[in-house]
């Protein structure tokens, strides 16, 4: 063999392994959640976070706690002032060094709902950013449930959705039914306009989904950062160790 | 300084002689053979995941809250609160699931190179039990998190007990301390995780390595270096094939340990849950007793062999044969130095049975690993329209099985009854380059 | 090749780099579980400052306020109370707080009663010897313990006294007054412990 066959040969395993494994996480990564289309969200984006923060705590911490999210923490986070936090996003009287806790009594909740609204700390983490966005882009108005609406994403979702006065109102075109089954959506229709234009809704939404991103992971924000300067350092000791091996080895071939 | 050393070292020498000795035996006087590949760098990173799964361990104890109301707000408090504790934790779970890419692949390469074959049975069977043992640890690591996927693995793995007759429901019971996985099943797995287990792997570490060194590192030419010719330039009386662990492998390894490191750090500081694979989506949400997660599976390492459990039918009005099929498949790989009847040990010089053999083996694991995970549910349709989804996963998941066991008793025939046609093994390793 | 000859100097080199690099890897990888021992996110939040009020405290009482998880005694001397301080002056270590105890109050708070108002003693009850918390013993009486006692702490683990500004006495096992934690008067009846009065400004 020449020589560069042997180090074709010599490497080609780590670097397949490596490249492999890069492959593999952003392969799993865009496929797992199937079929939605992708949020779009961007944690370091940290104007989307803030006006994403704003949709949260004017339209959802009214049932939805972030019991892991401190004020504080969100303040230093994205770029706030106590003062901000306190007057623009907290309407619930809570200390700024306490967590976001809904209002709303569980119980009664459990009541007008059928179930406790649920936190949503770790809701992208648990069903990925793109099923939130999507989520939020797919309610509908259905009679037949009991708060009047209905979600294509999540049927059946025992939720109102609070954000209609921005996206409008979306109703459902039903495929034929086939026999003896229940009629299937076919797609939705904005049957009136609400105060956003579609894009801008969908910039809304990817705002609310960004900020729920971040609050699901907060080290995010810090950790590529980090990354970069480790794996730079790894790099440099790698080529140190290689250069040493090839050194002793002199001894052996 | 230099002064300051050797004085230090005199000292300790008198006081304990055996132990500048025992460093040489194992380190600048032990002779390994000089052709390791690749495939020889997974032992030390093994060792290395050990020590990072051990240090971060401890540091994850400092804050971790093992009751079934704290564990999986005191694992957030880690994540968010505890300063760093989110790398912490992300190096502790990455480092589980690279345990096992390390442990497959340097066993991997054990079936390849033969290196469980006569004299080296016992150190096979002690990394065997070591596997074992980080099966279990793994396990018991993966519930303490109190996620739902922790709850559910932890109710159906206990389950697997339950199959066995007579005695399943109270062993189930007696294992879970409560009628369901409750804190008292928390706090016993929480004790074992990080303390009976961790104890025994290193015992069994200890032991595995000692064992190595009493009969010498197998080779990818599977020459007995100490058979061959005496003599090397450190060494008039040592194997001529054989360098010094120190420096020649120490320095070697480090390169393996940069190379390792990079991709842990690149899972950790940006792909810390795998996409899913490492940290499964359903284990952000609290443990639920009333609520199983839609798809529940193990984590990824332990597919292969809870798809072998799944394709099992019952009969005889008894689960306990899928069970016993799963723990089958670990023990035929105990006995896999008493299946190989072959005398020549490397894939380089073995028959062509062995190679496709060992092929479809390794093909078969990763296709129950697959099953197991949901894979071929999911992709079947896709591809082949609306067919029968159930029957042709299982289809698939049995023929894989078959495949499975089939190597070992493949293995066994073909050495048995001599039909390998092996080709000349070299008096000496070759050195490529 | 085994036959060339070792560059020595360029193996020393290369294994003192290696060594170096790698050593500064394993410090750098330390830090993060060496900063993981620093109180947490949770503990700082709970450590925020804690208003009170003292309406309720009349002349003479004290009121035990936790901060940081710290007994903070808020005490509301009288005149008679007052009275005192000049009296054990002689007796005291650092009777001015100008010694040894300089660093035990802010600037704020570096006077003979060590207060802010003379009336408001606010101090950290942790005794500077050993950190067990001291009784406030407050009358003008004979104590077993000090047969001129003009009232104060004493601390029950190893005798040390303090007086009621929290000074430390002579021939005690403490060695400094009691620390006098940031506060600030938010108004007439009510005080903020932790933030100083500048930075609430």
């Amino acid at each position: 063999m020449t020589k560069r066959q042997l180090l074709m040969k010599r490497y080609i395993f780590p670097v397949a392994l490596a490249l492999s494994l890069l492959v593999g996480s952003i392969s799993v990564q865009a496929s797992e959640e199937g079929g939605l289309p992708a949020a779009g969200t961007n944690v370091h984006d940290q104007a989307s976070l803030q006006r994403g923060a704003k949709l949260y705590f004017n339209y959802c911490v009214g049932c939805h706690s972030l019991k892991y999210m401190r004020y504080e923490r969100i303040a230093a986070d994205l770029g706030l002032s106590e003062q901000e936090v306190m007057q623009n996003l907290n309407f619930t009287g809570a200390k700024f060094g306490e967590p976001v806790i809904s209002h709303m009594p569980e119980a009664s909740a459990a009541a007008w709902f059928g179930k406790a609204p649920p936190d949503l700390s770790l809701e992208v983490r648990a069903k990925g950013a793109d099923w939130v966005n999507a989520y939020l882009n797919s309610f509908y108005l259905d009679p037949s449930r009991p708060v009047g609406w209905n979600n294509t994403v999540f049927p059946n979702a025992s939720m109102p959705f609070p954000l209609w006065e921005l996206q409008g109102l979306q109703t459902a075109e039903m495929k034929p039914a086939k026999p003896g089954e229940d009629a299937q959506v076919e797609k939705l229709v904005l049957s009136h306009p609400g105060k956003l234009t579609p894009a801008q809704f969908q910039q809304a939404t990817r705002d609310l989904t960004s900020f729920l991103e971040y609050a699901s992971e907060p080290a995010a924000l810090e950790r590529h950062a980090y990354g970069v300067w480790v794996l730079l350092f790894l790099a440099f000791f790698t080529l140190l160790a290689y250069m040493l091996k090839k050194e002793y080895w002199k001894d052996v071939h | 300084m230099a002064n300051v050393f050797t004085s230090i070292g005199d000292w300790v020498n008198e006081r304990a002689p055996g132990m500048a000795p025992m460093y040489r035996a194992h380190m600048t006087e032990y002779y390994a053979p000089k052709n390791f590949n690749l495939w020889y760098y997974f032992g030390s990173l093994a060792l290395l995941v050990l020590i990072n799964q051990i240090v971060t361990g401890i540091f994850l104890t400092m804050n971790y809250n093992p009751s079934a109301a704290g564990a999986f707000n005191s694992v957030e408090y880690i994540m968010r609160d505890v300063e760093w504790g989110w790398l912490i934790r992300y190096m502790h779970s990455t480092g589980a699931s690279l345990f096992f890419v390390v442990v497959f692949l340097h066993m991997f390469r054990g079936i390849m190179y033969g290196s469980y074959k006569k004299p080296r049975e016992l150190v096979w069977l002690l990394g065997m039990l070591i596997f074992l043992v980080l099966m279990a640890e793994a396990f018991m690591g993966y519930v303490l998190p109190w996620g739902n996927m922790s709850f559910w693995g932890a109710k159906v793995i206990i389950s697997l007990f339950g199959t066995i007759p007579y005695i399943g429901d109270t062993l189930v019971e007696w294992i879970m301390g409560d009628f369901l996985p409750a804190d008292a099943t928390l706090n016993r797995f929480f004790a074992l995780h990080v303390i009976a287990l961790p104890i025994v792997l290193l015992l069994l570490v200890v032991l595995h390595i000692a064992a190595l060194h009493e009969v010498g590192s197998n080779n990818p030419d599977g020459v007995e270096i100490k058979k061959g010719p005496k003599g090397n330039r450190w060494d008039a009386l040592k194997p001529a094939d054989g360098i010094p662990f120190h420096p020649y492998y120490t320095v070697k390894d480090l390169v393996g340990v940069g190379f390792f490191l990079m991709i842990a750090a690149f899972i950790i500081f940006f792909a810390p849950t795998f996409g899913g694979w490492f940290l499964e989506h359903d284990n952000f949400i609290p443990a639920n007793n009333l609520a199983t997660p839609s798809h529940i599976k193990p984590v990824w390492y332990f597919t292969p062999f809870y798809a072998i459990v799944r394709m099992i039918p019952s009969f005889l009005g008894s689960a306990v044969w899928g069970v016993l099929a799963m723990f089958g498949a670990i023990a035929v790989l105990f006995a896999l130095p008493w299946f190989d009847r072959g005398k020549v040990k490397s894939i380089r010089y073995r028959g062509t049975g062995f190679k496709v053999g060992l092929g479809l083996f390794v093909l078969s694991f990763f296709a129950l690993g697959a099953v197991g995970a949901g894979i071929t549910a999911e992709v079947i349709p896709v591809w082949f329209g609306d067919v029968d989804v159930t029957f042709w996963e299982n289809l698939f998941g049995r023929v894989m099985t078959l495949v499975y066991f089939g190597f070992f008793a493949f293995l066994w025939a073909y050495t048995y009854f001599g039909w390998e046609k092996t080709k000349p093994v070299p008096e000496r390793v070759t050195t490529h380059d | 090749m085994a036959n060339e000859v070792v560059d020595h100097g360029r193996r020393r080199f290369l294994t003192a780099t290696t060594a170096v690099v790698g050593g500064v890897g394993i410090v750098a990888a330390a830090v993060p579980f060496i900063k993981s021992w620093e109180p947490s996110a949770r503990a700082r939040a709970a450590g925020a400052p804690v208003t009170q009020s003292l309406a309720k405290i009349e002349s003479g009482q004290m009121l035990t306020v936790s901060w940081r998880s710290l007994p903070v005694f808020v005490l509301n001397r009288s005149k008679a109370q007052l009275a005192t301080l000049p009296m054990v002056d002689s007796r005291l270590v650092d009777p001015k707080s100008d010694g040894a105890s300089a660093d035990q109050q802010p600037k704020y708070a570096q006077n003979e009663a060590r207060s802010i108002k003379p009336e408001w003693l606010v101090v950290i009850g942790i005794c500077t010897h050993l950190g067990c918390v001291p009784d406030f013993v407050p009358e003008i009486k004979p104590e077993p313990f000090d047969p001129e006692w003009k009232g104060g702490f004493y601390c029950p683990c190893h005798k040390s006294r303090y007086d009621l500004a929290g000074r430390v006495f002579q021939g005690v096992p403490a060695p400094k007054n009691l620390p006098v934690p940031p506060y600030h008067f938010v108004d007439d009846n009510t005080i903020q412990i932790g933030v100083d009065p500048k930075e609430a400004v």
